[in-house]
């Protein structure tokens, strides 16, 4: 297993969120929205602008800066 | 008559539910103490009457926007005797957690499990009977958009309006937790509050700031030492509010851990083939763009070519008929010419227009529906982010293209203040419909062969000054970071006929209610001040009308139209837009019939000095309705006459400088 940015796990990688660094505002809505430490995540686009994430085959759009702050194993 | 509240998800089908619950028997009120728009409707069951209530579409019952709140004081302090709690089936774990908190606050719930073809689809099973019973209330299995369940959702609703039970499950916030909250609790019982005590605590520990001064307003609790331990509280535990987040999900863990399963690897679906292509790094953006450019396209083709002119023929029908009839009856002269010129060419003029904004809606109604808007700010969102703004604020950006106050009331789902100022600043300058007639009178004077580029060119015009100014606030008044762009991107659906067509009615009788009222009263004061004093010709220059236009005039001068008729026209137009044409058709020669119009303003205007006189309509002062959502929604009077002012200002500039420019090049 490898700790990761979600902004470094190209397009199709799969992972598992182990720990988000964002500041308590921005965790919370992250939790609220379905994504927490345990939440199984794919990437499904990852190139220009926010990514896309697929939480059990929902759609998230994600920014670029908060992704960085995601950290996943993968 | 008791009521039933219907809360959700963003996009988990709740309209689509109240649709099916209501029918057409539905309207759009006000919250009582509250000025909030709600949907209301009323549902007929077994003889009795149920008000049905349509709360914002919500993740959670927080304080991060105004439609958080607006849903959990209503279900608090209203109590609605019945929540039906719209659960979108495929994505059961996220949307049970709206269905905790209102567990949490001892809400009557039946869960509508909506969608439930699509998570078959997906291979997603569940064991109904045990969610129902791990949760303690009734689980009803739905799919909306064909009708299905929903008589079985009624049914269990009624009965459960009849027969209240206490929710069985609630989440265990764990010993440490626990003991705060009841430490915090015991200030809070028999304080007779308007929340219940230990619900109170739990948001008290998680942060939340609107009850927070709640609490400091109160007059008993704010000197009684809760908000002393709350502080002690909170430099004891860190993070206390994503424990209990966490705590939340927990539960949601345990609740579906049996009950329901769902395939290893989801299956590529088909909207995520439509995706690859729509929200593709080079090709989203230009097809963006140009789904834009064919709703206006249509919008004009349809709406004004095809259906506009059969309009304004019936409008002329109805208007000799009337004048024949006066006549026959020997109306004094005064009435049947206020009838005529007054009424029927006033309100005409803006009836014509009808088929058209019935079209603008049907599309955008569309474009919501099918799932695309979320992708547009996801493809906004790079270009936004660059002027200090992010992807979300484009939404009430669009909203604002049918018509600028539900624009204005859609910044409430943004998530901070920063953007949630900036964008209602910005929206005036998106071109609504009211503003259409305008341009499209103008384009048949000089540009007939070319309306959809004019018309595009016009709109686009609109966000590209409101980016501009966008920037401009965030750099200055506004500074800070945007916030985060975090956006569900729900599947696209097949729209249905149902929802676009509500989404349209509902647009365009607000639009005729006020043809029928504003618009009705600016022309008849219009045409009062237009043949006082008494004696001289109506509608001309020596009339108060004239006097006043005659007197503002000057000031478009260096915009090429300062001609008392032009500066009328723009001065009913922050009355109305819509009596921009209205008057100007009064004005010139007092015409009833487009044609005539059309061709005064070819007489009186220069294709310069026409476009000059739409880009001015286009970004100057907005109307009196707009003016007043501006007040309500910032509570500031400050920031509703800066709004009026600036526009006013960049408007001017504007049309002065493609005038000038125009005249430079020898356009003129």
């Amino acid at each position: 297993m490898n700790n990761s940015s979600l902004i470094n796990l190209p397009s199709g990688a799969h992972g598992i969120v182990h720990q988000i660094a964002a500041g308590t505002c921005a965790t919370k809505r992250l939790y609220e929205i379905g994504i927490n430490p345990g939440t199984e995540i794919e990437v499904v686009k990852n190139d220009v602008g926010p990514l896309i994430l697929s939480l059990a085959g929902h759609k998230i759009a994600i920014g670029r800066g908060l992704a960085q702050k995601i950290v996943v194993n993968f | 008559m008791k009521t039933i509240a219907l809360v959700g998800n963003p996009n988990s089908g709740k309209t689509t539910i109240f649709n099916a619950l209501t029918g057409a028997n539905q309207h759009v009120g006000n919250w009582p103490g509250v000025t909030v728009e709600k949907k209301e409707g009323k549902l007929t069951f077994q003889g009795k009457t149920f008000q049905v209530v349509d709360l914002p579409g919500i993740y959670s019952l927080g304080a991060y926007s105004e439609d958080e709140i607006v849903a959990r004081d209503f279900i608090l302090k209203a109590r609605p005797d019945v929540v039906i709690n719209v659960v979108d089936a495929t994505n059961i774990e996220r949307n049970l957690y709206l269905t905790v908190q209102l567990l949490e606050m001892d809400a009557q719930v039946v869960i509508a499990l909506n969608m439930f073809d699509e998570a078959q689809e997906r291979k997603i099973s569940f064991d109904l009977e045990k969610l129902s019973e791990k949760l303690g209330v009734p689980v009803i299995p739905t799919i909306a958009s064909k009708n299905k369940g929903i008589d079985e959702l009624i049914q269990k609703a009624v009965t459960l309006s009849e027969q209240p039970v206490k929710p069985a499950v609630k989440p265990d916030y764990g010993p440490e937790i626990n003991q705060e909250i009841a430490r915090l609790t015991a200030f809070l019982t028999d304080q007779n509050l308007d929340y219940p005590a230990s619900w109170l605590a739990v948001k008290l520990l998680e942060n939340d700031k609107e009850l927070e001064e709640y609490v400091r307003q109160h007059p008993h609790l704010s000197s009684s030492g809760l908000l002393a331990s709350l502080e002690q509280i909170k430099t004891e535990h860190e993070e206390l509010e994503l424990a209990i987040v966490n705590r939340r999900y927990t539960l949601i863990r345990q609740l579906t851990a049996d009950c329901v399963s769902r395939p290893e690897r989801p299956a590529v679906t088909r909207s995520d083939r439509i995706d690859r292509v729509l929200a593709h790094k080079w090709w989203g953006l230009p097809i963006f763009i140009a789904i834009m450019l064919l709703i206006f396209q249509l919008t004009f083709a349809v709406g004004q070519e095809l259906l506009g002119g059969l309009m304004g023929e019936g409008i002329n029908l109805i208007g000799t008929a009337f004048e024949a009839f006066l006549t026959k009856i020997n109306a004094p002269e005064w009435l049947s010419s206020f009838v005529s010129e007054g009424i029927i060419g006033g309100l005409g003029a803006v009836i014509e227009f009808i088929p058209l904004i019935v079209v603008l809606y049907l599309l955008l109604g569309l474009l919501e529906d099918s799932g695309y808007m979320a992708r547009a700010a996801y493809i906004m969102d790079q270009i936004m982010r660059t002027l200090g703004l992010q992807g979300k604020t484009f939404i009430p950006m669009i909203v604002g293209f049918g018509c600028n106050v539900p624009g204005i009331m859609a910044t409430r789902t943004l998530d901070n203040r920063k953007e949630r100022m900036i964008a209602t600043l910005i929206i005036p300058f998106m071109s609504c419909g009211a503003r259409l007639p305008i341009y499209l009178v103008f384009i048949a004077a000089f540009f007939p062969k070319h309306g959809g580029i004019v018309l595009f060119a016009l709109y686009t015009l609109g966000i590209i000054v409101a980016l501009v100014m966008g920037k401009i606030f965030s750099k200055t008044m506004f500074k800070g970071e945007s916030s985060d762009f975090i956006m569900e991107l729900p599947p696209y659906r097949m729209p249905t006929a149902r929802n676009v067509l509500r989404n349209m009615w509902d647009n365009v009788s607000e639009f005729l209610r006020r043809a029928g009222t504003i618009i009705f009263v600016v022309i008849s004061l219009l045409w009062v001040l237009s043949v006082l004093p008494l004696g001289v010709e109506p509608y001309s220059e020596q009339s108060i009308l004239g006097l006043i236009g005659r007197f503002i005039a000057p000031l478009f001068k260096p915009a090429g139209f300062g001609t008392w008729q032009a500066a009328v026209g723009l001065f009913a137009g922050i009355a109305a837009k819509e009596s921009v044409i209205a008057t100007l058709g009064m004005v010139y020669a007092g015409v009833e019939e487009g044609a005539a119009l059309v061709e005064a303003i070819r007489q009186a205007f220069t294709p310069l000095s026409a476009v000059s006189f739409m880009v001015l309509s286009l970004l100057y002062t907005p109307c009196v309705a707009v003016l007043g959502v501006v007040q309500k929604e910032t509570k500031s009077y400050r920031w509703t006459l800066f709004i009026a002012l600036y526009t006013f200002a960049i408007g001017w500039l504007s049309a002065v400088l493609i005038f000038q420019l125009g005249r430079l090049l020898g356009l003129g």
